[in-house]
């Protein structure tokens, strides 16, 4: 089923990309032929097979709770794109978490 | 000199250092001067630390006329993908988006690099984020390879495997997602090495598909690949995917460079159409090499890596839309449209727009898709319960074999623009690669020949399990060694597009 | 003004409200873990110090940087869930809760979704309820689930009026706070607690609170920000035994401000349903000083999370060996405490009760280590103390008086030092700030006056006063003594031993 390009629009929305109009054409186009291609996944019968989310399985994998040096403000804030009061200065944010 | 000192290989170079016969930073200056003749048309380097390299050599030249204890690397020049972290480089990850970030911290490779007196020359191109089969997806232009500047060089490890079949550097490191080190191992004629996953550190390996990265070394020679594999690898507590357990013993293992006695399964899902006849022919005869070496053959399917590649370009692109958030132009980096009246959400989007290239804007968009509510369970989902199953294909094939075998990838470096604007033909070129990628276990690239058709150079894959990174070692420097011998020369000297 | 947002909800008067619905609240709170390290990296997990001095790679999440999980805040997590009466999980993962958001440094955060560390335990709360069996109605609280993530920045809006999000030109973002521990605890959905429900909230919340400090994994302080809470409420029409939409309310400060938010929240939401609108689901703000919530945004848009397993995480398989270790080395929880002091102390439900709803409990049961009797601790806390909190409008354990000046004012009395009323003068005098409760007798000399001769003087004072009354004592009317006794009282300014100067009047009159 393809994916129309408002659903491509909301998807450049969701990932904070401001695509152009022309672009987000060309991408719609692309995008359309990719999932039908992944979508190949869905041929395969799975039932009761489980996830795999780590090839190599490891568990319990933790750190003693013992301080280490920070950075220092100084390096944390030097190449940010813009800083005041000892903090990263971010533009107005819209919406109230 | 200069010139033969870059056409020696990283054990030669290390032995001759120890022997007294030439300094590091001769060693170093001959690349360096190399890269300076070559690097315009090769363009294998983003950056080229001139002063960092050649202080780090008299580094190594002191520590040894003191009489200090040298690892088996020490002086070594090698050529460092850029997307590992660097205080003293730039990282740019081949985007416009870092726009000239300099790390604050290194990565765990680069500290043990630096720790094993390995000289760093500088970091090599790649596509963005280590995205894509040819670096043409860098922001800062293709590499061309060194077989014919018209083509490709591979990637996403494309500046790295250009770097070393140019003989700019005898060794290089690249990150392998879908096969982006043994790809461009394959296309430029050189060695490269997916190690087991967690094998070596991601710590400071700027992330694309977190389950999948794995960084691994590029050669000239399969010994080569294992000293740099050996120095680079081991656990990390920096990073939680890390194996603890001693690195498998692949430096003996290319010594041993003998096959006698093993089962070797060529693997039929990853072959026949859609692949080269020419990469197909020197396949074969790779093949019947090894069985002549004293290896037996068999044929062993495994049924789902015909979905490799769906459910790769499922799992990853899912990952990298998370790990790729990060840039947003709020804290480091590009900050694009921030003019005092646009708002946090409006600057993210405009400056993600600017500095992202449009596979990766691609590849975020599909991977937000597949693990969107109400999709998750019939992309995200699915593809990995279809890892589970190739798993589980690897297993019961290792069962039957000791390694699988197959092409590195269905055709040689094809030409400069060919694919670039058809995403699926450029996925293609990781149909071999890939399944090692979802499973984890190690896979090697090693030279086997060039193709008829266009004198460009196939690559043999070699699979092995999990943890036996040695295995593969052991039979691509067999294949080496017998091939080396058949042609007496190395495979490289027929590479013209230097001149 | 801001913040009141749109014109003002109508409202229908919390009790008759509770005539035609049922509320049915939920609480989710988040508890800062006192860890001394952050949740994936090393930085310390302290308040306060300079903006972005405690940060590293790692949870500024700059570009390869990798979590490493804290051991600690496992371990803290799995305490708090066995505290729960949570089953701990054999294996569970980490997930990403994808979103932007200017103070998280990945633009994800690092969570738990469909596997939490515990789940399905329950928390037996006492709350407050005169119309109940012992003045206090037993109500078990169902938790959900308790799972473990990681807290994020801390911005500064600035332009705007109030210092909030609306109207303001920038912000400015401190990572300091990214990356400590965050355990969240979701109940499920408490019903049948009708007028109750504020107070169940309420008493929910300060009981986890005083858990959370009993097992010592936070200081949880809410104006520190190391406990917070989200308040959830629907309204159900009597009988219908159908649920309502549920509404969410943030910015839910104490532990006052959860009980105004969910009676807000009820008298608001049945003000709609009476109008036959249906209730928004939405997420609400509670504003502390006019004790309103107002419409933030609303759910229908809620966000997709695109929530997948960690990859950069391995699993999390707690060994049962492991959680035993815990269970067997948990501090006695508070609700086990109460039960032994109950019968220690020997009270009624009734009386043990009415210390609990008074947050007196560790009072006056420091006032009994320091040697009174618990009725005496139970009686000068529950009486005089309460009474001058309330007329200073102080928290009880907040009076300038200790549990160890009491045991030595009831200790004054007992040994007939004092009596009840000096006793309560002296109180006065530690609580103005004039010293202990000998430095206060000693200063205002209020000792009971042990001086025979002075109180024989006192006493022929008062019949030398009063000769008809004195008669009357003569003449066999002893109930008239009282009158002398007072008389010497007051000469005495009350420092007399009543008793014994009784003894001694009717003594002087032929009486004894």
């Amino acid at each position: 089923m393809p994916i129309a390009r408002e659903d491509v629009a909301h998807l450049a929305r969701l990932s904070r990309l401001a695509l152009a109009d022309g672009e987000l054409d060309h991408l719609a186009a692309q995008l359309d032929v990719i999932i039908s291609a992944v979508a190949r996944v869905q041929e395969v019968a799975a039932e009761g097979i489980p996830p795999t989310s780590h090839a190599v399985p490891l568990v319990n994998v933790f750190r003693d709770d013992v301080e280490w040096p920070c950075l220092g403000a100084e390096k944390a804030l030097d190449q940010a794109p813009a800083v005041e009061q000892q903090r990263f200065r971010v533009p107005r944010i819209l919406d109230e978490d | 000199m200069a010139d033969e000192l870059t056409r020696m290989s990283a054990a030669g170079l290390a032995a001759a250092m120890a022997g007294g016969e030439v300094s590091a930073l001769e060693v170093t200056d001959a690349h360096l001067a190399r890269i300076g003749e070559v690097d315009e048309a090769v363009h294998a380097f983003l950056h080229v630390a001139v002063d960092g390299a050649r202080r780090a050599a008299r580094a190594v030249d002191e520590r040894r006329a003191a009489g200090e204890p040298l690892g088996p690397l020490a002086g070594v020049p090698l050529a460092l993908k850029d997307l590992f972290t660097t205080t003293d480089m730039p990282t740019t990850c081949g985007s416009a988006i870092l726009n000239g970030w300099r790390p604050p911290y290194d990565a765990t490779i680069t500290r043990r690099l630096r720790g094993a007196g390995v000289v760093i020359l500088g970091k090599t191109n790649m596509d963005e984020f280590a995205m894509g089969s040819s670096t043409e997806n860098s922001a800062f232009g293709p590499s061309h390879n060194p077989w014919d500047l018209t083509r490709v060089p591979g990637g996403s490890s494309g500046g790295s495997s250009a770097a070393v079949a140019a003989f700019e550097a005898p060794l290089a490191i690249g990150t392998d997602t879908g096969g982006s080190i043994r790809q461009p191992a394959a296309v430029c004629g050189v060695v490269g090495v997916k190690p087991t996953y967690g094998g070596s550190s991601r710590y400071g390996v700027v992330a694309f598909a977190s389950s999948l990265d794995t960084p691994g070394p590029l050669a000239r020679t399969v010994l080569d690949a294992a000293l740099l594999h050996e120095t680079m690898s081991g656990h990390d507590p920096c990073d939680s995917t890390s194996v603890d357990a001693p690195v498998p013993p692949v430096v003996a293992a290319a010594r041993q460079a003998d096959v006698s006695g093993l089962t070797i399964g060529v693997v039929p899902e990853l072959g026949g159409e859609g692949y080269q006849p020419g990469v197909l022919a020197r396949f074969g005869e790779a093949v019947e090499l090894l069985e002549s070496l004293g290896a037996k053959v068999i044929e062993v399917s495994c049924p789902h890596f015909s979905y490799a590649l769906p459910a790769y370009y499922l799992i990853a692109p899912s990952e990298c839309s998370s790990n790729l958030a990060r840039f947003d132009g709020m804290r480091y980096g590009l900050r694009a449209g921030d003019d005092g009246t646009r708002s946090a959400e409006e600057v993210m989007a405009l400056t993600r727009e600017q500095g992202f290239g449009a596979e990766v804007k691609r590849r975020i968009m599909l991977g937000t898709y597949a693990l969107s509510s109400g999709y998750y369970d019939a992309y995200y989902g699915k593809a990995q319960q279809v890892r589970t199953l190739i798993i589980r294909d690897f297993e019961a094939a290792f069962e039957q074999v000791d390694v699988l075998v197959s092409p590195s990838t269905p055709t040689t470096a094809f030409p400069i623009g060919e694919r670039v604007d058809d995403p699926l033909a450029m996925y293609v070129a990781d149909l071999c690669t890939i399944p090692s990628d979802l499973a984890g276990n190690v896979a090697l690239s090693v030279p086997c020949g060039l193709a008829a058709e266009d004198g460009l150079p196939v690559g043999l894959q070699i699979m092995a399990p999990v943890l036996a990174d040695d295995r593969v070692y052991r039979v691509g420097a067999a294949v080496e060694a017998a091939l080396d011998s058949r042609r007496g020369h190395p495979l490289l000297d027929e590479a013209k597009g230097l001149g | 003004m801001a913040g009141q947002g749109g014109r003002a909800d109508a409202l229908v008067p919390f009790d008759e409200a509770l005539t035609r619905y049922e509320p049915v609240i939920g609480l989710e709170t988040h508890v800062e873990l006192g860890t001394v390290t952050k949740m994936f990296c090393g930085c310390p997990a302290r308040f306060g110090g300079e903006p972005n001095s405690l940060v590293c790679p790692i949870c500024l999440g700059l570009p390869g940087s990798l979590p490493v999980a804290n051991r600690a805040a496992i371990e803290y997590t799995i305490r708090i869930g066995l505290a729960l009466n949570c089953a701990i999980a054999d294996w569970c993962r980490f997930a990403r809760k994808n979103y932007f958001y200017p103070d998280m440094p990945k633009n994800f955060q690092i969570s738990q979704y469909d596997e939490p560390l515990c789940t399905n335990g329950w928390l037996d709360i006492s709350v407050e309820d005169p119309a109940a069996d012992g003045g206090a109605r037993q109500v078990r609280v169902g938790i959900e689930r308790v799972h473990l993530e990681e807290d994020t920045g801390k911005s500064l809006h600035v332009g705007g009026a109030t210092g909030r999000i609306h109207g303001a030109d920038y912000s400015l973002v401190d990572y300091n706070r990214a990356g400590i521990p965050l355990v969240e605890i979701v109940t499920k959905p408490v019903e049948g607690t009708g007028a109750l429900a504020p107070a169940v909230a309420h008493t929910y919340l300060t009981e986890l609170r005083d858990l959370m400090r009993a097992l010592a994994v936070s200081d949880v302080r809410m104006e520190e920000g190391s406990l917070r809470c989200d308040v959830n409420a629907s309204l159900s029409p009597r009988g219908s035994g159908v649920w309502g939409t549920r509404s969410e309310t943030k910015n839910v400060n104490s532990l006052r401000s959860a009980e105004r938010a969910v009676r807000y929240e009820i008298e608001r939401q049945a003000a709609v349903l009476d109008a036959g609108m249906p209730v928004a689901l939405e997420t609400r703000h509670f504003h502390e000083d006019s004790g309103v919530t107002t419409a933030g945004r609303s759910k229908e848009e809620a966000q997709d999370y695109r929530y997948f397993p960690e990859p950069d995480l391995v699993p999390v398989a707690p060994s049962r060996e492991w959680v035993e270790q815990i269970r067997a080395a948990l501090p006695e929880l508070p609700s086990a405490r109460r039960a032994r002091l109950e019968a220690e102390w020997g009270l009624s439900d009734r009386d043990f009760a009415a210390i609990h709803n008074a947050g007196a409990v560790d009072l006056v049961a420091r006032t009994v280590e320091a040697g009174a009797s618990p009725a005496d601790a139970r009686k000068w806390w529950l009486n005089e103390l309460v009474r001058r909190a309330n007329e200073s409008g102080t928290d009880l354990a907040d009076l300038p008086i200790t549990p160890a000046d009491v045991a030595r004012v009831a200790a004054l009395v007992a040994s007939g030092e004092l009596n009840d009323k000096l006793a309560r003068q002296v109180m006065g005098g530690v609580l103005a700030g004039e010293g202990t409760p000998d430095e206060v007798v000693a200063a205002r000399g209020l000792a009971i006056v042990r001086d025979e001769g002075a109180l024989l003087a006192a006493v022929d004072e008062a019949i030398a006063a009063d000769p008809e009354v004195a008669q009357k004592v003569r003449d066999g009317k002893l109930a008239a003594a009282g009158a002398l006794v007072g008389a010497v009282m007051k000469a005495t300014r009350g420092q007399a031993d009543a008793a014994r100067a009784r003894q001694l009047i009717l003594a002087r009159l032929g009486q004894s």
